[in-house]
């Protein structure tokens, strides 16, 4: 594959998808990992063991459900979303959503807990409570939202069963990593991987410089 | 004059448990009562049931004549403001963790950094106003807390052993600040302490909690002169 439009193509969908995705999963998962470190509710150890548990789900199981669900003949078929980006991003979204949720409750479990009662006893509604609970957790929080990037913008597996890597469609970084190995093109694949690497690394970055700079003292 | 806060068959659980009964209890609008007991007795349970931040399971509270279920329970906390033991102050500077509870009832930034700035200098800490409060030691950071809490001009003020974690020096030195901005302003305050002497000096009245259970409430002589059973015997001959 030479480095040309088609290149920038897969790149910038690769970006497009994962991060629309972390932002859906950001969106969903610090409101429930909230819910699940300050809330007080029936089975919320089950679901905060549920949640831990997701955090750990393989790709290409979440690949598996999801491309059943989006089969043709799945319950979701008449949407037509198998094999498009927004499948994609439905399983990246299951792939990123616990990981942002866990984190995001152990990020507040690790709060002083007589914060919360401080912050009531100075007149703080429930959600300026939470608002000001969030701001002084932004850091793990920040921590959580690049787990959650880095889970979804790495992985192949899910993204192959339910995109199809179909070229300029939905092919992206990983799976075009998968194409050219599995052709033999050994220095294409290296260079795609070295990119996957550097934009990695660029998100992270300045997500870090962000977090870093809210932890100098 | 009439009760600001008035207790009857107060019953608090914690864990399934009986954590504080209280028979009957009444805060005097204007007056400093101060709560003594030793350590697990119970004390910290009635300030956190007076600003509804835990349940009752029983008897009734009445603020300003009205059942304490009735009120809304935001109307009912911005009445108040609660000083824990520990200063638990936000990562932010020490001008913003003091207006924060005026930022929380819609005080516009200007107005509220206006009326913190007052605070700041009564508790003779004005000059922190743009450090970060994680840099304070602990004296300057109760010091802190008790602006936040003052600036809001409670009807109420509750307070859970804010000079507990001090060194005795700087222990005094606060509670030599505190008294008479208490006194000038006339305001209805509970403060928990196990100090007896803290609570003699700070307190109209004193109360005696002891094993889960409002013992006895009167002055600092009545108390010692005429303890009401074994339990506050007890307590004041541990001192």
């Amino acid at each position: 594959m030479p480095f040309n439009s088609e290149l920038l193509q897969i790149t910038l969908l690769s970006l497009q998808i994962s991060a629309t995705a972390t932002a859906i999963s950001l969106l969903l998962g610090l409101p429930l990992g909230t819910a699940l470190a300050l809330g007080k509710f029936p089975l919320r150890g089950f679901f905060m063991s549920a949640v831990n548990t997701g955090m750990g789900l393989p790709p290409v199981v979440v690949g598996l459900f999801v491309a059943m669900m989006l089969w043709r003949s799945g319950p979701l078929g008449s949407l037509d979303l198998i094999y498009t980006p927004a499948a994609m991003i439905i399983a990246q979204v299951v792939i990123a959503f616990p990981v942002v949720s866990g984190l995001t409750a152990a990020a507040l479990q690790a709060l002083d807990p007589r914060l919360r009662l401080q912050l009531l006893g100075l007149g703080a509604s429930r959600l300026q409570m939470v608002w000001m609970l969030w701001r002084e957790a932004r850091l793990p929080l920040l921590a959580a939202l690049m787990a959650g990037f880095g889970a979804v913008i790495s992985e192949v597996g899910a993204s192959i069963m339910v995109g199809g890597n179909i070229r300029y469609q939905t092919r992206v970084l990983t799976t075009a990593i998968v194409l050219e190995t599995s052709k033999g093109e050994f220095p294409t694949a290296v260079a795609l991987g070295v990119l996957l690497l550097i934009i990695t690394f660029l998100v992270n970055w300045a997500l870090t410089s962000i977090q870093q700079r809210g932890a100098r003292r | 004059m009439t009760p600001l806060i008035e207790i009857r068959d107060l019953l608090v659980q914690r864990g399934g448990r009986t954590a504080l009964h209280v028979d009957s209890l009444d805060v005097v609008r204007g007056e400093v009562l101060a709560l003594v007991g030793p350590n697990g007795a119970g004390k910290s349970t009635l300030l956190l049931a007076f600003a509804r931040l835990i349940a009752i399971a029983g008897g009734s509270v009445r603020y300003d004549g009205r059942l304490l279920a009735t009120w809304r329970a935001l109307e009912y906390r911005r009445r108040l403001s609660y000083v824990f033991q520990d200063p638990l102050l936000l990562d932010m500077s020490v001008e913003q963790n003091v207006a924060l509870g005026l930022r929380f009832r819609g005080v516009e930034n200007r107005e509220a950094r206006i009326r913190a700035s007052v605070w700041l200098q009564q508790l003779g800490i004005d000059a922190l106003a743009p450090r970060r409060a994680v840099e304070l030691s602990g004296g300057e950071a109760q010091r802190v807390s008790l602006a936040r809490a003052l600036v809001l001009d409670p009807e109420l003020l509750l307070l859970d052993e804010p000079f507990a974690a001090l060194d005795p020096p700087t222990r005094a030195r606060l509670l030599d600040d505190l008294l008479p901005l208490l006194r000038q302003d006339g305001r209805t305050t509970v403060f928990v302490t196990h100090d007896l002497q803290e609570a003699a000096r700070l307190g109209q009245r004193i109360g005696v909690i002891a094993g889960g259970r409002l013992r006895q409430v009167g002055t600092a002589s009545q108390i010692k002169t005429d303890p009401a059973d074994d339990e506050v015997a007890a307590f004041l001959s541990s001192l």
